[in-house]
């Protein structure tokens, strides 16, 4: 499903895209993968999308430690201190 | 630690040039400097700077941990188990590799050989296109092309909606894809603490991301979009 004249075509981008944005393509790749983006506004989208996602999942929360643990941490700790000597 | 060789090496301008490092590590290092100060007060034998440093590392191992082995239970003793780990062998700790990238090496051994989940055996570039052959045409251009979305995503109300969608699809994901989202994504390692980690090539590393990126964004799509 090659485009004509080495362009790339939409089907195309959207397998490359994470190595656009992870910085992993060569040169000339990069101009390619660039110059379809800006004549393709559904691209364009998708790539924002993809950020879009990356910066969601890097919103989970992460757990404080519940009482409960810090007093197992806690014991694991001296458990570890009076084997150690 | 450079910062300070710096003062003492450089006598002219050497404030202003360690002011400069410290700025910079502040910014791309901190969360480092923070172990590495709780790893002192740890040396030194101090109990809250233990705890301080699970509680820093809890979620992320705990996930980590449940990716690999097949129950919650077995996990968090694969997890108490790393930080025994961490204790015996801070002593011979050099700090050369960061705290996390040494935690996640623990932990990973440890999981290994606890006894491995079934989907782990997945291979890496499990085929097929990440988005629908459908939504293409013959020549390969967008019959049905994304919508815009992205800024509703932000909406506070849908936010914790949202969360729980990414958690639900980060557990149904295959585990390798999973630990390098979580490591990368949600815990925002770089792509090369992760291949150390995990044992895997950059190359593998970028197909598992890209992979588990795709799915997760269709899911986004499928929540906000109306395709």
């Amino acid at each position: 499903m090659l485009g004509r004249a080495n362009e790339l075509v939409c089907q195309e981008i959207v397998e490359l895209v994470t190595d656009y944005i992870e910085g992993a393509m060569g040169r000339a790749e990069r101009r390619r993968f660039e110059r379809h983006l800006a004549g393709c506004e559904h691209c364009s989208e998708y790539l924002d999308q993809m950020r879009a996602t990356i910066r969601l999942t890097g919103r989970l929360r992460t757990h404080d430690l519940t009482p409960e643990m810090r007093e197992q941490f806690a014991a694991l700790y001296r458990g570890w201190r009076a084997d150690a000597g | 630690m450079h910062t300070h060789l710096l003062t003492v090496v450089l006598p002219i301008g050497a404030n202003a040039i360690a002011a400069l490092a410290v700025g910079w590590r502040g910014r791309i290092g901190g969360a480092r400097d923070e172990d590495a100060e709780l790893l002192e007060r740890l040396r030194a034998g101090d109990e809250e700077a233990f705890l301080a440093l699970v509680a820093r590392h809890q979620a992320m191992l705990l996930r980590l941990a449940r990716s690999f082995v097949s129950s919650s239970a077995i996990a968090e003793e694969v997890v108490q188990d790393t930080w025994l780990g961490v204790l015996r062998g801070i002593d011979g700790f050099a700090g050369r590799s960061s705290l996390r990238t040494w935690l996640l090496r623990i932990l990973v051994n440890r999981a290994r050989s606890t006894g491995v989940r079934e989907d782990r055996s997945v291979a890496v570039g499990d085929a097929g296109p990440v988005v629908d052959r459908s939504r293409f045409d013959v020549s390969g251009a967008w019959m049905a092309p994304p919508e815009h979305w992205v800024e509703d995503a932000n909406d506070r109300l849908l936010a914790q909606a949202l969360a729980q969608r990414i958690e639900d699809v980060l557990a149904e994901l295959p585990g390798r894809q999973r630990e390098v989202l979580l490591l990368r994504d949600v815990e925002g390692l770089s792509s090369q603490e992760v291949c150390e980690a995990l044992d895997i090539s950059e190359g593998n590393q970028r197909v598992l991301l890209h992979r588990g990126r795709s799915r997760l964004r269709e899911a986004l799509e499928a929540e906000l979009g109306t395709v």
